[in-house]
Order: structure tokens, then C-alpha cells, then sequence
């Protein structure tokens, strides 16, 4: 797969990291090598294979259905960038 | 004091014990070698009054007859572990002036058991690199030297870097890593030293900022293997708040170091072995089967077939949960805010900000092999061939009881080697991981100097949960190692 400057700039905006158009070249570049190398896994035969999403051998556990723990709303805010009247604030979303 | 540096954890503890010294004045004297080595950069933060504090409540204890099984003993903390009320940057500008209002589950156990933290250690930007060059807060530079050229300055390895160049410099007696594909075993064998990742599962990652979590895993970095089990013993344990920690007991893996291996089965994989590996690693890890073998144990050629894979599978797999796992960096919560127009031009600036090369582009390939239309071409593929390695070990360890391989293809490079593309660093980590993969006790230890002067690491892998046998070997290795080189001027 190689991908072009418009791939880039999607993928860009899925991930919301803000490109500059001057690094599109570079970076079109840099991915579509990285897909290259990772795309020799096409000349596996997977058939049948389940995928492993993980290599613990258990279930999740489940627990009781309470509340354990909580009440500490000035730590949760403690490292906020801007926290008004115990809330996180955030540009304006609604016009 | 200097000389209380050179001691080894265990030695410490005993002679604490005795009363030859105390926490105090092993911590002093740490906090004085860790100011003359600052031109390392191994620590992003020191916390020398803290420290001092830790010291002196330990010393009360051991007066106390409560001493903890690591009781005030100097350790430092890499900078990916959370800690209460210390600032905790993952080496990454996006957070910005975070100190957590907890402390991780892994660095709790370690205070629990009487650790005095002298910081927190540098490492690779959010523990992506293998030569902690992609660190916010700048290079670490390995304290040992090629004697052909003393001048050059080497990398410690990565992620883990400011842990092991810490622990080799003897800034700290040891440190804790972590390890998602190669980041506490490459480092400890670029500095020398022996450092340990755990079955997954095995220590909890509560606290610890997410890489890529189902391989992430925490581990002791140390410079002996007695060391690295004293401080698994202590960081290891089920935890209810890391749904993927085991809930199996910890063995004390010390009382594994009986030094009898006679009868074991070494497997000894051939796919390690390609065309053109550095003739010697290749020399170390033939020495390396010849003390076992003298030793009792008996070398088993076997194959592990899909290890050229591994790499590729790791290079979509581990992304792909970054991409997921960062996306929580958005300028809200904690760290860094760049002020932006709407709610998405905030995200999108602060990200570009705080977010460097090397971890923008590991979002940037998650992200992509993630997204609709793509997802089965390339994640899903990847998580089938991460099954069919995990079976190579699987059915290895049918016949084997543990495995030998090199640790890394090389020993330490110069900064600014292997930079000019991605993928010719990450060759590094060809060895350890498909380890990580398979989620397997994997431990390395010097067993050598190249002839350039520079330490040679041994692999040993071991099955799931059983890392019992892995630190059996690994001590019946190291005697007959007799690494007892360290770096110039240390």
C-alpha cells in the first residue's frame, strides 16, 4: 500500500494530530515504508487461525456491582489545564 | 562512602542488617553519585529529600525488627510509573507538569517493602525507541565506552534507558522497567547489566502509562540476578484493579538460585541465528551453551518458524493500541493545552505540540491499521500470526525447558546510529520480541565484552509464569559469566 499525501492528511484527522502541509511529503513516505515492511505478513497462511488479542489464559474477571471507591473530585481536577467550579472546561462545542 | 554504590542489593541488606550502615547513609551516598553523574541525564526528576525521608523511616523499622524485604534499599523509578505527588512525564511534553494523585501498584509494592526512590528515570517518548534518543527531556548517555573510541558517545538502549545506564553508572542499586517489546532486556544488555520481564500478567500495570497493553509489563533492572528476584518478589502479586494481573501466588524466586540445572533441556532456536549475525554475539552465545552444557544441562536445536514475522506483527499490533491507548492526551484532562478555535482545533494543536516524531507516527500507523477497510488486512492478520507464534513457543516448550538466544543483534551504538529510518532501528528488538508476543518470562544478563569493550547480553526465555527456572539458569550462567567489568571511571 502506498500512500499518498490525501491518506496522510485522513489519517491526520482520525488520529487529530495537526499536520503542517510541508511535512505531507515526508510523511506520505515514512508510513507507506513502514506499511510495506509490516505487508510481508500477507505470505502467512492464517486460515483458520483465531486472532489472540491477548495472551492471558483467563476470563475477565467480574466483580460485585458497587461503588468501592471515589469522592475525589480535586484530584481528578488537581492536574486539569483550566478547571472551573469543579469541572474540566473545553472550547465552546455548542453555537 | 562512594563504595557503598558498588554494593549489589543483597550485600546491602545484609550489611544494614548487621548494622554496618545505615539506609541513611546508603541513600547519601547515592544521592551524591547520582549529582556527579548528571552529564548522563539519566533522571528526569531527583528526589533526594524524599529519599532522605524514605531513609530515615526505614532505618526506624529495621531498628523496629519490621524491615521489608528491600528495606532501604535506593531504587530508582522509570518515569512511566505514576507517583504520588512526583511529577511523571513518560519523557513526553504532552504531559506537561503532570504529578499524579496516586501512586502505581508496582511502585507501592516496592515502597511497601522498604524502597527509598531517588527518581524517576528517563526513557524513549511514551516507551517507543530502542536508544532513549526520542526522549522530551533529551539523550541518555551510556556510561560505558568503546576503548577504540572513548570519545563517542553511546546509547543506553530504550525504552529503558535512563534505568539501565542508572543502575550500570551505580546511580541506583536498581530500577524498574518496563517491557512491550524489548525495553527492559536490550538496555540491560547495552549497559551491562541483568534485568528481568516478567511473565504478562505476572506485576500489575495499575498506575503505569499505557504503550500497548496486551504487552506492556513492569520488571526489576538490576545488576545481578539475586537483585532482579529480591525486587520481583517485591513487585509482583495480583491486583484487583489490573483485570489482566494473574491471581496466582509469588513463588520467592530467590530461593530458585539453588545453582543446580543438570538435566534441564536449553533449547537453542536456529531461526536466531540468520545469515550475517554479528560474529560476536555469535561467539557469546556459543560460550553461553558451553556453561551450560558444562553445567549439566543439555542444548536442544529447535525451531521457532514464524520468528522473521515477529516484527511485523509486533509494528501493527503494538501502534494499533497506541493509537487507542494516546487518545486520551487531548488537552483536557492533564498536561499540555494548546489553545485552539472549536474543540477539535484544540485536540489537533496540542497533539501536534506535545506528541514527537516517533510516537505521531506509531498514532499515525494505528490509526490507519485500525480504521474502517483495513482493520482485517492488517490488525487482524497481525493478531493471527502474533497466535502462531505463540504456538512456536508453545510447542517448544513441549521438549525444552527454557530457551537461550543473543539479546540484541549488537552491543550499544553511537547516538545518532540507525536514525535515518524507522525500521532499521527497531531491528533491534528482533530477539526479544517475539517473547513479548507470546507473553513469556524473558530475562537478560552480560555475559560478555565485544572487543571493543562493550557488554554482550544473553537471553533466556522461559514458560509462562515459570520464571523460576529462568533466574535457575540465569544464576548458574552468570558464575560462570564472572561479568565483572564495569564502566571506565566508575
Amino acid at each position: 500500500m502506498s500512500l499518498d499525501k490525501a491518506a496522510v492528511r485522513a489519517i491526520a484527522e482520525l488520529a487529530r494530530i495537526e499536520v503542517a502541509d510541508d511535512e505531507l511529503d515526508h510523511l506520505a513516505g515514512e508510513l507507506t515504508g513502514i506499511l510495506t515492511f509490516v505487508e510481508q505478513l500477507a505470505e502467512v497462511d492464517t486460515n483458520g487461525v483465531e486472532p489472540m488479542s491477548s495472551v492471558a489464559a483467563m476470563t475477565l474477571p467480574m466483580r460485585k456491582d458497587a461503588v468501592t471507591d471515589g469522592g475525589y473530585a480535586a484530584a481528578v481536577l488537581a492536574n486539569a489545564p483550566d478547571a472551573k467550579e469543579g469541572f474540566f472546561t473545553v472550547p465552546k462545542v455548542v453555537e | 562512602m562512594s563504595n557503598l554504590t558498588h554494593l549489589t542489593i543483597a550485600q546491602a541488606l545484609k550489611s544494614m542488617d548487621k548494622g554496618e550502615f545505615t539506609a541513611t547513609e546508603l541513600t547519601q551516598a547515592h544521592i551524591e553519585a547520582m549529582a556527579a553523574r548528571r552529564s548522563l541525564n539519566a533522571y528526569i526528576t531527583e528526589t533526594p529529600e524524599l529519599a532522605l525521608g524514605q531513609a530515615k523511616a526505614a532505618d526506624d523499622r529495621r531498628r523496629a525488627g519490621t524491615a521489608g524485604g528491600l528495606e532501604g534499599i535506593p531504587l530508582g523509578i522509570k518515569d512511566l510509573f505514576c507517583t504520588k505527588g512526583v511529577l511523571t512525564t513518560a519523557a513526553s511534553h504532552i504531559l506537561d507538569g503532570f504529578t499524579p494523585q496516586y501512586e502505581s501498584t508496582v511502585s507501592a509494592n516496592l515502597l511497601k517493602a522498604g524502597a527509598v526512590t531517588l527518581g524517576k528515570l528517563n526513557l524513549d517518548e511514551f516507551a517507543m525507541g530502542s536508544s532513549n534518543m526520542t526522549s522530551h527531556y533529551g539523550a541518555v548517555e551510556n556510561p560505558w565506552k568503546r576503548t577504540s573510541d572513548p570519545a563517542a558517545r553511546l546509547v543506553p538502549g530504550g525504552s529503558s534507558g535512563g534505568s539501565a545506564a542508572a543502575v550500570s553508572a551505580r546511580i541506583a542499586m536498581g530500577a524498574t522497567g518496563t517491557d512491550t517489546g524489548g525495553s527492559i532486556r536490550q538496555p540491560a544488555a547495552f549497559c551491562g547489566i541483568t534485568g528481568i520481564k516478567p511473565t504478562y500478567g505476572r506485576c500489575s500495570r495499575w498506575g503505569i502509562v499505557a504503550f500497548a497493553s496486551s504487552l506492556d509489563q513492569a520488571g526489576p533492572m538490576a545488576r545481578t540476578v539475586e537483585d532482579c528476584a529480591l525486587m520481583l518478589n517485591a513487585m509482583a502479586g495480583h491486583d484487583p484493579k489490573d483485570s489482566t494481573s494473574a491471581p496466582m501466588p509469588v513463588p520467592d524466586f530467590a530461593k530458585a538460585l539453588t545453582g543446580d540445572i543438570r538435566g534441564l533441556k536449553v533449547g537453542i532456536p536456529l531461526e536466531y541465528r540468520p545469515d550475517g549475525l554479528n560474529a560476536e554475539v555469535l561467539k557469546v552465545w556459543e560460550q553461553g551453551i558451553e556453561w551450560l552444557r558444562a553445567a549439566g544441562a543439555t542444548p536442544v536445536e529447535i525451531s521457532l518458524p514464524h520468528t522473521k514475522y515477529a516484527l511485523p506483527t509486533y509494528y501493527i499490533v503494538a501502534p494499533a493500541e497506541a493509537s487507542s491507548n494516546l487518545a486520551r492526551y487531548d488537552g483536557v484532562r492533564f498536561g499540555l493545552r494548546v489553545p485552539g478555535t472549536s474543540l477539535d482545533d484544540m485536540y489537533k494543536k496540542t497533539r501536534a505540540a506535545g506528541f514527537g516524531k516517533e510516537v505521531r507516527r506509531r498514532i499515525m500507523i494505528g490509526t490507519y491499521v485500525l480504521s474502517a477497510g483495513y482493520y482485517d488486512a492488517y490488525y487482524a492478520k497481525a493478531q493471527k500470526v502474533r497466535r502462531m507464534i505463540a504456538e512456536d513457543f508453545r510447542k517448544a516448550f513441549e521438549t525444552v525447558d527454557v530457551i537461550l538466544t543473543p539479546t540484541a543483534p549488537s552491543a550499544a551504538f553511537g547516538m545518532g546510529e540507525n536514525m535515518d529510518d524507522p525500521v532499521t532501528m527497531w531491528l533491534n528488538d528482533v530477539f526479544t520480541i517475539p517473547t513479548s508476543l507470546a507473553g513469556l518470562p524473558g530475562l537478560s544478563l552480560p555475559a560478555g565484552l565485544s572487543s571493543d569493550g562493550l557488554p554482550l547480553g544473553l537471553q533466556l526465555i522461559g514458560r509462562p509464569f515459570d520464571e523460576e527456572t529462568v533466574f535457575k539458569v540465569a544464576g548458574v550462567m552468570e558464575s560462570a559469566a564472572q561479568f565483572t567489568a564495569a564502566p571506565e571511571g566508575i
